[in-house]
């Protein structure tokens, strides 16, 4: 894992009206195969990409909203939500999807994959990073 | 655009033999498939089948293959979930093949 970089995606609009979303999330699992160290950050209107309840009949187009569920499965567990983009929307964690992943070496014991972080927190986490995405 | 015989009823599918449509899917459709390839589908096959249509069902997407061999481990047991048994019940690699005969598409990530 000594040369695995540090990748972060970073996810700023809304998930049905551009592509960027869904594109995003296919680059992440794609890139997950390649053992790096990945992180995902949702900010702006990018927190709604992890609504629950979404419904996207109407639109004609494909809800992937299911597939973040399975990010644990491709060892993508660190997601951090800005706490200022979700308050500004007046949303909670309570309004995102419950993600979690796996741990092998505990028994594959359930843990949490979202981390909400504040602005400067986010900004500092993204001074760590060799790789930065931003869709 | 090509299209496969499955009793009598005829189903579309891509220039590599994917079911265009997947909610037409029917089980027969898996028995043809792998007649195509020379295949015979045995319980052991069913099993990474079906899986692989639970999982598209619950998270839209056909898992990569290191994500599919962990996920049957956890499953069916520790003597499955390893790409030797995998490889052994589908050649042309467990992500591709299965997911073919599954009526889904090629894996993400899968070129």
């Amino acid at each position: 894992m000594s040369d695995a970089k540090k990748f972060m995606y970073i996810n700023r609009k809304a998930p049905y009206g551009t592509i960027y979303a869904w594109e995003s999330l296919e680059v992440v699992l794609i890139g997950a195969a390649f053992d790096q160290e990945v992180s995902l950050a949702f900010v702006d209107d990018g927190v709604y990409q992890l609504m629950k309840g979404q419904d996207t009949t109407e639109v004609g187009i494909k809800n992937f909203s299911p597939t973040y569920a399975a990010l644990g499965d491709y060892d993508v567990n660190k997601i951090y939500i800005e706490k200022e983009s979700l308050e500004a929307r007046g949303l909670t964690l309570d309004d995102l999807q419950h993600l979690v992943w796996e741990d092998e070496d505990e028994d594959w014991a359930e843990k949490d994959s979202i981390r909400v972080v504040t602005s400067a927190e986010l900004a500092e986490i993204f001074e760590q990073q060799d790789i930065t995405l931003s869709f | 655009m090509a299209a496969i015989e499955v009793d009598g009823k005829s189903f579309e599918v891509d220039e590599e033999g994917y079911l265009e449509d997947l909610t037409t899917w029917v089980p027969e459709i898996a028995g043809v498939m792998a007649k195509l390839d020379d295949a015979e589908l045995t319980d052991a096959h069913w099993e990474v089948i079906n899986f692989l249509r639970e999982y598209y069902e619950e998270y839209q997407i056909a898992p990569a293959v290191r994500v599919l061999t962990k996920a049957i481990g956890k499953k069916l047991g520790k003597d499955k979930g390893n790409s030797k048994y995998l490889y052994e019940l589908f050649p042309y690699g467990p992500g591709k093949q299965a997911c073919k005969y599954a009526g889904l598409p090629k894996p993400t990530g899968c070129v």
